[in-house]
């Protein structure tokens, strides 16, 4: 039974949706608006190149199916984040328990480490390729004059993955390690002492029995941003490869990205884009519904 | 079960002293209190102690040996932290177990997933158990044994940090503040029960607290501390019956002492218009102690008044407020002679109390001193023991006794 609401009540109700509807606004402007859009885009022939479209049904989903150049995007970017991933993750976790006991310069490595993160990955992207450069190259100046063949990093069908996710794991890590030091930083320094005195000293103890669980929380906000970051890659791709050499490095976003504007099928770009949008939605939810559960030690 | 002895500890943080050269004995079995206002160095004590802290300089013996580079777990000591200390993360059996994995598996076995493949944990496993079910039971925890310390009330918390202790047979029990999370009927309980864990386990047990009602109940001897010093170290009578400085006297002794500012001059006490001969040869100023029981109120039907006990002067005393602890009374008021000076007067009720001349409308009091239970300290707060002429014997008996 709903109870009759008094005046006071009545205005407080109303003054709450007042408030917050230059946000919901905004909201449905920005956001839920241009995804009905690009869904209903998702469901026609639209070119950039003709004005006349019309509706198709879900072909352009069904192409997707049997789409070779769909599949090899789309394992492209899991081999990419089957790298990214625990590089990313990994490193900047042993770096951030490597500085946190440090008394001198830990806030010089951690400005040292996060700077990659406040650069333009596109700026540095640039550098990058020069520094990787197959004749010319930094790096490979540094192989040669070490005996070694030079590596064409960029340029090399079996390497340029990888190349990607050195580059992206760069410009990661320092945000990740502040991540896991504000992570490290809240674990009571009082379970160490406890732990010393219940036999557990050794750093592998400490690591497993204190640190490790205490940080779960903080690994899966991690693990779950990085995931959506590595399926995000797009600047690298669109400066230093072009999807190249053949077809090794176009990954997802970029095969959008062609498909829309350099073929000019906006009607299955959109329908990519979808795609795209359900993979990062998965992730998010997932962070939702682990993490936040986790949080309440 | 261990003797514990502490040789010239040092501890300087930064500029700070925090420890000036502490030197204890500490017998086996014994019940000893670290007590002293915050800051006073005796955290700092517990934790060299404990080994989670290195002293600059100085030595710890347990049992006669040096144990100065002995890390904390190879100490055999067990310590409950302020804040319990438990691990989040872990079930009260895993807490429980926490100790007993350490020390009896080897690494392999620890470690995550690999431990499974290990015979030492199978072998172990159900040992652990059954040694972790046994202590939960002496601790009425047995019941909580899968919950996690985020489901567990403050008193539930301090038995499973107890039980972590506990399981790993120490010789010495460190405690740091382990009450003061607690609610005070709770707290009341608890302390009965660790007095009773120390007697039946028959341990070492040091225990800090800035509580000196929990120091003087708990302890069989306590030492005070003060800017990183032993002022005291005594049975809880002797250092409220026979305190060594002023610093004691105020911090032991709920509510607290009365302090007068006196003069000696001419071989007699002077405060106030009051004037007791004395044999000091001291002159100059002093302060004067008395605790607040020790002053008796003449010719007040409210109040139990043994009057036959007392010698001493009489002088006048004006109340302010009279506040009812139950069997006792607490007076707060001035001696009129000393008007800038509060004094609390602690009074048995008598059996006809609230029938007779009412205590609340009486405003001028007579109030007896006994010379020989007042405390005289010079004025850098050192205890001075005169031969008070007024001095009767039994209480002089009393504190000699306890000296």
């Amino acid at each position: 039974m709903a109870k009759a609401l008094s005046p006071l009540q009545r205005a407080q109700t109303r003054l709450a949706y007042i408030l917050i509807a230059p946000a919901t606004a905004l909201i449905v402007l920005i956001y839920i608006i241009p995804i009905i859009l690009v869904f209903l885009a998702s469901l026609t022939d639209y070119t950039l190149v003709s004005d006349y479209f019309e509706f198709v049904g879900l072909a352009n989903y069904q192409k997707m199916i049997g789409d070779a150049v769909f599949a090899n995007a789309l394992s492209n970017t899991f081999i990419y984040a089957a790298m990214f991933l625990p590089a990313s993750f990994l490193i900047s976790l042993v770096l951030a328990i490597a500085i946190q006991d440090r008394k001198q310069f830990r806030s010089l490595l951690e400005v040292l480490f996060f700077l990659p993160v406040t650069a333009t990955l596109s700026a540095m992207a640039l550098v990058w390729g020069a520094l990787l450069d197959s004749r010319q190259g930094v790096i490979n100046s540094i192989i040669q004059s070490l005996g070694f063949a030079p590596v064409n990093f960029l340029g090399s069908e079996n390497i340029v993955l990888f190349s990607l996710t050195l580059i992206s794991a760069w410009s990661v890590i320092g945000f990740n390690m502040v991540l896991f030091l504000a992570g490290l930083t809240a674990i009571p320094k009082n379970l160490y002492e406890a732990a010393a005195i219940d036999g557990a000293d050794h750093p592998l103890d400490k690591f497993f029995r204190v640190t490790w669980p205490m940080l779960g929380p903080t690994a899966m906000f991690v693990a779950v941003t990085s995931s959506i970051t590595a399926f995000k890659l797009f600047d690298t791709v669109a400066i230093l490869t072009h999807g190249g050499p053949g077809r090794a490095s176009e990954v997802f976003l970029y095969l959008a990205f062609l498909e829309g504007f350099e073929y000019f099928n906006m009607g299955y770009s959109a329908a990519l884009s979808l795609v795209f949008l359900l993979i990062v939605f998965a992730f998010a939810l997932a962070q939702t519904l682990f993490v936040d559960r986790k949080v309440q030690y | 079960m261990a003797h514990l002895s502490l040789k010239q500890i040092e501890k300087s943080f930064g500029d700070t002293d925090v420890l000036k050269g502490v030197s204890l004995d500490i017998e086996d079995g014994e019940f000893i209190s670290l007590v002293g206002q915050s800051g006073c160095g005796k955290s700092t004590l517990l934790r060299i102690i404990a080994g989670l802290e290195t002293q600059d300089a100085g030595d710890i013996l347990i049992d006669g040996k040096p144990v100065n580079d002995t890390a904390p777990k190879h100490r055999n000591i067990a310590m409950v932290f302020q804040d319990y200390a438990l691990y989040p993360h872990m079930t009260v059996a895993e807490n429980i177990a926490m100790p007993l994995i350490m020390t009896r598996l080897p690494m392999h076995a620890r470690l995550p997933l690999i431990r499974h493949l290990a015979p030492s944990h199978r072998r172990q496993k159900p040992e652990i158990d059954a040694h972790v079910a046994s202590v939960a039971k002496q601790l009425h925890i047995d019941h909580l044994l899968t919950r996690r310390p985020a489901q567990l009330s403050g008193g539930q918390r301090q038995r499973v940090a107890l039980g972590r202790a506990l399981v790993r047979n120490p010789q010495i029990f460190l405690m740091d503040e382990p009450l003061s999370n607690l609610d005070a009927k709770l707290r009341v309980k608890v302390r009965r029960e660790i007095t009773e864990l120390h007697a039946s386990s028959g341990l070492t047990f040091v225990y800090v607290t800035h509580d000196q009602v929990e120091a003087m109940t708990m302890s069989d001897r306590v030492a005070m501390m003060q800017n990183g010093r032993l002022l005291q170290v005594g049975t809880p009578n002797a250092l409220y019956a026979d305190p060594a400085t002023m610093d004691v006297a105020r911090f032991i002794g709920s509510p607290e002492i009365n302090m007068l500012d006196a003069t000696i001059r001419d071989g007699a006490l002077l405060f106030g218009d009051n004037r007791l001969p004395i044999d000091l040869h001291n002159t100059g100023k002093v302060h004067v102690g008395i605790r607040p029981e020790m002053l008796m109120i003449r010719n007040m039907p409210d109040l139990a008044y043994a009057e036959a006990h007392v010698n001493g002067i009489t002088t006048r005393f004006e109340t302010a407020t009279v506040e009812d602890l139950g069997p006792e009374v607490l007076i707060h008021g001035r001696l009129t002679s000393q008007p800038d000076t509060d004094i609390r007067i602690r009074a048995q009720k008598s059996a006809s109390y609230g029938t007779g001349a009412r205590l609340a409308h009486n405003r001028h009091l007579d109030v007896i001193i006994d010379p020989s239970r007042l405390f005289l300290f010079d004025e850098g707060g050192k205890r001075l023991h005169p031969a008070l002429e007024h001095a009767a014997i039994p209480m002089q008996l009393e504190t000699a006794g306890a000296a």
